[in-house]
């Protein structure tokens, strides 16, 4: 209980910043619609080729849109040595980890709810009725990716050149996520059911569950480090 | 100081001895005794090298692993020197195999690299311990960056399975294990002396490993030591 307490408390500090700055979510969005842009100029898809391409574009967009949001998540914390006081309020970090982890998941999954309609605007994609089950696909792999960036995104607080680090660091171990997501949303596309994919399901939560697991039990030495 | 570094020197020296011997032997048996495969002819020799260079590799994440657990369970240093060890050798024996693989698959499949599951794991494998030791270098305090790798060396070695089960189901094409299948005993599909070539091999890439480690190790005590001779000289 005092641990989900603790995670509003810090969720809600970030949401109100964010809510009154407005820097990161606007960011994300912009440059999520930017990259459609400029995916649709360099690719120039017939139409009956873009269903097939859209699950990989569109997971493109976020992993890049989401980098951009982990990268901002902790400047907060950084600027007058806040991350300092934060550690010395009597917090547990497991809170702290889940709170960032949900921030930046809200975040991601805002400029997911525009950029995937939008998506389906700009490649004149027709399957509007699927939207449903591809938005319950990009849910978990967001999830995923939060979780495992939020650790990560802490790890490299402290480094040199963090922000060219931190894609170095955090793209190949998402390689499940990124394969899972594509092939669930390319077989939803394709066949309008999760038919064999139920098993990339699967091991995108089984991702979700191990990370958010270990996030919360290691993460008092992820942020002293 | 000398006169207590001078055994483990000496059993360094007898383990590297050891490594070479073994090696020349397993180059010997692999290259003149095993018989030539019946479908890929003479250019399948170089499996006696690919598969002992990526178990060995293997077994080095495992220890980055382990080195990295104990670091931040007892915060010991010589843990966090073990790891780091363990990962530079771990990147070496990756590449290895990876340009041994493609010089086989060349002739074999034609191409030089191709996205099959196997191939594509040992690249992503490259690229996560490259990403561990990037980390490393750039943070500049110690012991921070010794937390900091540690983390993501439990933390890779936990993906690693998930990473395997994603580019399985996605696909494969690399051919079938032929010596730890499920369905017979390595005796009965595969002609001895290969075995016996594999196993020689497979021996002296592990002493082979144990000695390069041993050195890596003894590089990361020195510099701790000239860390500490200049704090102490006040330098």
């Amino acid at each position: 209980m005092e641990l989900l307490k603790h995670t509003y408390l810090v969720l809600s500090k970030d949401l109100l910043l964010e809510l009154r700055r407005r820097d990161s979510v606007l960011t994300m969005f912009f440059f999520g619609t930017l990259l459609l842009f400029v995916f649709h100029f360099s690719f120039d898809l017939p139409p009956d080729k873009v269903a097939e391409m859209a699950p990989a574009l569109l997971w493109l967009a976020f992993l890049f849109t989401g980098t951009l949001g982990l990268a901002q998540l902790f400047q907060a914390e950084r600027e007058n040595h806040c991350l300092d006081a934060l550690l010395l309020s009597p917090l547990d970090r497991g809170a702290l980890f889940l709170a960032k982890t949900s921030f930046n998941l809200i975040l991601m999954l805002l400029v997911e709810l525009v950029v995937m309609p939008l998506f389906w605007i700009l490649f004149n994609l027709s399957a509007w009725n699927l939207l449903p089950q591809l938005f319950l696909v990009t849910l978990l792999g967001t999830i995923g990716f939060c979780v495992l960036g939020t650790i990560m995104s802490a790890l490299t607080l402290r480094a040199r050149a963090r922000e060219l680090l931190l894609p170095l660091v955090l793209f190949p171990l998402m390689i499940p996520v990124i394969l899972a997501t594509i092939r669930c949303m390319e077989s939803v596309l394709k066949n309008g059911e999760f038919g064999d994919a139920v098993s990339w399901l699967k091991l995108l939560l089984g991702f979700d569950v191990i990370f958010m697991t270990v996030g919360v039990l290691i993460f008092d030495w992820v942020i002293e480090s | 100081m000398a006169a207590s570094t001078q055994p483990v020197e000496k059993r360094k020296g007898i383990l590297g001895g050891l490594a070479v011997v073994a090696v020349v032997i397993g180059l010997y048996w692999s290259l003149a005794v095993a018989p030539p495969d019946a479908y890929q002819g003479e250019v399948q020799r170089i499996m006696y090298l690919h598969l002992p260079s990526i178990l060995t590799a293997y077994l080095s994440y495992f220890l980055v692993f382990v080195g990295s657990a104990m670091y931040l369970w007892k915060r010991e240093k010589r843990d966090d020197l073990l790891a780091h060890a363990a990962a530079e050798l771990g990147v070496l024996f990756t590449a290895l195999t990876i340009i041994e693989g493609s010089i086989w698959g060349k002739p074999t499949w034609g191409v030089w690299w191709t996205w099959d599951a196997r191939l594509t794991l040992t690249a992503i494998l490259l690229l996560i311990y490259a990403g561990y030791l990037m980390l490393r270098s750039l943070i500049d305090d110690e012991s921070r960056a010794a937390s900091a790798a540690a983390i993501l060396g439990i933390i890779g070695f936990l993906d690693i399975p998930l990473i395997h089960m994603s580019v399985y189901w996605w696909r494969t094409l690399h051919q079938p294990p032929s010596i730890l299948r499920p369905d017979k005993t390595p005796w009965e599909t595969v002609h001895p002396s290969l075995l016996t070539a594999l196993a020689i091999s497979f021996v002296g890439f592990i002493l082979l490993y144990f000695y390069l480690l041993s050195l890596r190790y003894r590089v990361g005590e020195m510099r701790q030591e000239i860390k500490a001779l200049r704090l102490e000289r006040g330098a």
